[in-house]
């Protein structure tokens, strides 16, 4: 087997274990469709906007929540930022944990929105080193001569 | 002078005795005093207490009782006729007083007694309306359940899936265990078990068409229960411990007879139904409502539909001419353009008892592209794509021209002789056009009136796959992939959550789509002109609505506005009637799929109201409907 279909078969697999295990949802599938010849580096470029916009929405929630008095309604629109930003990238754990995230600001529940943020925080580093190596595995195609399908 | 009311004293008046009355006299007094005390206490916390004159009765009785025994005390030794006028007075009051209570008494307790039967009854009232209530609830959802079914019925016309995607859906609705249609064999003597929920290939098990159950259920329009041990009923092998679920059957009528001229129809007397029985599960105290048979009954109205057993009955005459410049193999979108065919020319053999249908497919020429009726439609042929047209005559009853332009429309019912969608909730031509715009084509019917037979055409655009495409993956996708449906279309992008606009303005630039992405509604105000055609706004920013109503307010005329879509996180009635209030054209459920964008934008600048359309997809997104 050469290694173009070995990488291409990987790939595959990698892709559908994101998918089975909740990383991405079918919103995913609908961004990687939009990337063709005239935007080849679509996914790549709204994905590395919504990791930024994660990591700087993150620290300011972290900061906030440091305060002596926490302002739960600034967490909360921050919140609401990175839920319509994940819901749009099909980054499907990140949103559910800021759909609890929403209800522990809701409940003014410091500790709940604490732990919440660490588990953002978790899924974002996960998300962030999976998607590296999605893209990896995609050049390393690329350049032995293939093309990349659409998955689904 | 003094008197005293004592017998001769038999014992010294410091007897024990006396003292023992004396002291209980006392006490009464006391406690006969501190009643009403009490009840006032009582009477004045609670709020309503409908009878407070009886209690002031009541106190004044209690009160002078306690009198008499207060003065009685003094009249234990000798005492003056002072004592004894107010005694006798005292004692007078009270038997008045005493009197008048216990009348009135007679009157109000069975009233006060009353008062708890009301509420037990009040109670019980309460529970049958909640029991209702979740019947209600649960009538309109199977409603809608229903209207859904009929709906994606009536989109796929390949009978196979047609039967099997009611029985599955019925059996989903109801939560039924066995579900089953026996078909009429070719000698009509007998009834073949075609279809059935749970087993994969049903044996073919016959009965004869004779049976009295069979001929009772075949003899009305309405669902009815049959025993479970009557031959049609027994499919499967008894799976319950105690006794099988309750088993009604419908007759599924085979030729859609219903609101034509029926007086020279010889097929009439030897009309052909099949038989649909369905089974609740056993060992359960489930029982067939008369929702769920009305349900049932609507469903097998309306599922078969075929076209050939018609045709072959009526003995048309259908010719297909291809012509010969038709590329061998075009890129499209197959699955509609299959049902739109199949819907025209079922149409077509639908209203023609006789004679003759023709179907012609070519490619279209400039000139034939031209439709009067259509000032708007400007094909424009080039390299890689081109427009197929196709007619499709027959020579029917003809329809009346001035009734053509409202048989396009959704659910409108014609009275007159020539009802094209009479059969059913008038969908079948509304969505033919929905699909033809879809494939950037026209659809529309030409008639000489009635008795003429009519015609109907329809010209989609069609690609012509290149060369060079053979060695690409044999992945493309049925729908329009990739190509510009929406060749510079101005659109503005309102969004303030920077990956969300730009997702949206990348899926709207795969479209072929001239995008400016804005995020805040000031900017917005000031970048839109009356070059752009669409508007998205997100509804989750803080201002969204806003915008919207400050562009109703920058452009006055309908005509100048782009149109208006909400992006929205939810379809709940909160923001829908936001929605409407401020004028929306349309909202569309995020996240937003690539063909669902596609077709919003059709149907938008098709001036089509949103709304129905949202719920049917947005209903088909949560139930994966079994497709062949």
């Amino acid at each position: 087997m050469d290694v173009l279909s070995q990488l291409q078969r990987q790939l595959a697999d990698f892709l559908a274990s994101l998918y089975r295990e909740g990383f991405v949802d079918d919103q995913f599938t609908q961004l990687q469709k939009l990337q063709d010849e005239s935007s080849p580096d679509f996914v790549m470029e709204v994905v590395s906007l919504f990791f930024e916009d994660c990591e700087k929405l993150v620290n300011n929630m972290a900061k906030v929540l440091e305060q002596q008095v926490v302002d739960f309604k600034q967490v909360d629109s921050h919140v609401h930022q990175l839920k319509g930003s994940s819901s749009s990238i099909g980054a499907a754990r990140i949103r559910n944990v800021c759909i609890a995230f929403k209800t522990f600001c809701e409940g003014q529940n410091r500790e709940g929105c604490l732990r919440c943020l660490q588990q953002v925080n978790h899924e974002h580093a996960q998300l962030k080193a999976n998607l590296q190596s999605l893209f990896t595995l995609e050049r390393q195609i690329v350049a032995a001569g293939g093309s990349v399908p659409a998955m689904q | 002078m003094e008197s005293c009311n004592c017998i001769e004293p038999q014992w010294p008046a410091e007897e024990l005795l006396m003292k023992y009355q004396y002291i209980s006299d006392f006490f009464i007094a006391l406690a006969y005093f501190s009643i009403p005390l009490e009840l006032i206490y009582f009477v004045k916390k609670s709020s309503v207490f409908p009878y407070r004159w009886v209690l002031v009765q009541f106190g004044a009785f209690i009160v002078l009782c306690g009198a008499t025994h207060l003065i009685n005390l003094w009249t234990f030794s000798m005492h003056s006729r002072t004592v004894a006028v107010v005694m006798t007075t005292s004692k007078v009051l009270t038997a008045v007083v005493s009197c008048a209570t216990a009348l009135m008494l007679v009157h109000i307790i069975p009233d006060l007694l009353s008062v708890k039967t009301r509420e037990l009854f009040l109670k019980n009232k309460a529970a049958e309306l909640d029991r209702e209530m979740g019947l209600i609830r649960t009538q309109e959802e199977t409603g809608r359940h229903v209207r859904m079914l009929t709906h994606e019925i009536r989109s796929t016309l390949d009978r196979h899936t047609i039967l099997k995607t009611t029985l599955v859906e019925l059996g989903r609705t109801l939560a039924l265990e066995e579900c089953a249609l026996w078909m009429p064999t070719r000698t009509g003597l007998e009834l073949q078990l075609s279809y059935t929920l749970r087993q994969q290939n049903p044996v073919g098990y016959t009965v004869p068409i004779q049976l009295p159950v069979i001929n009772q259920v075949f003899s009305s329009n309405r669902a009815m229960k049959i025993s479970p041990n009557s031959p049609v009923a027994r499919i499967r092998p008894i799976a319950g411990k105690y006794m099988p679920g309750e088993v009604v059957a419908v007759r599924v009528p085979l030729l859609h007879l219903s609101n034509f001229q029926i007086n020279d129809w010889p097929e009439l007397s030897t009309r052909r139904y099949a038989l649909m029985v369905l089974m609740l599960p056993s060992d359960s105290a489930r029982q067939w409502h008369v929702h769920e048979l009305e349900l049932v009954e609507v469903v097998a109205d309306q599922v078969l539909n075929l076209i050939k057993p018609v045709a072959s009955v009526k003995k048309l005459h259908v010719t297909l001419n291809l012509a010969q410049d038709l590329p061998e193999c075009v890129i499209g979108d197959e699955n509609r353009l299959m049902q739109t065919t199949l819907n025209v020319v079922g149409n077509a053999v639908k209203f023609s008892k006789e004679g003759s249908i023709s179907i012609t497919a070519f490619v279209a020429k400039s000139e034939s592209l031209r439709d009067c009726r259509a000032p708007d439609f400007f094909p424009v042929t080039s390299d890689d794509h081109f427009y197929l047209r196709v007619q499709v005559k027959d020579s029917g009853q003809g329809i009346n021209p001035q009734e053509i332009p409202k048989l396009f429309t959704k659910f409108a019912q014609t009275q007159t002789l020539a009802t094209r969608n009479s059969s059913g909730s008038g969908l079948g031509l509304a969505i033919c056009k929905r699909f033809v715009n879809l494939m950037e084509g026209h659809i529309w019917i030409e008639s000489e009136g009635l008795g003429k037979g009519c015609t109907v055409i329809f010209i989609v655009k069609l690609r012509i796959p290149e060369r060079s495409n053979e060695s690409k993956s044999p992945l493309l996708p049925k729908a329009n992939h990739g190509q510009s449906s929406f060749p510079g279309l101005k659109v503005l992008v309102l969004d303030d959550n920077g990956v969300s606009r730009m997702v949206t303005q990348g899926l709207l630039v795969h479209l072929g789509c001239d995008v400016t992405a804005v995020s805040s509604s000031d900017e917005c105000l000031h970048m839109v002109s009356q070059e752009h055609k669409v508007l998205f706004i997100d509804v989750c920013m803080p201002d969204g609505f806003e915008a919207a109503v400050r562009l109703h307010e920058k452009f006055t005329k309908h005509h100048e506005r782009p149109l208006i879509v909400a992006l929205a996180g939810n379809t709940d009635k909160v923001t829908k009637e936001n929605c409407m209030r401020v004028g929306m054209d349309g909202v569309i459920l995020k996240p937003v799929s690539v063909d669902k964008m596609r077709s919003v934008l059709s149907d938008l600048l098709e001036h089509w109201v949103l709304f129905d359309a949202i719920e049917v997809e947005h209903w088909k997104a949560q139930h994966v409907i079994a497709k062949s």
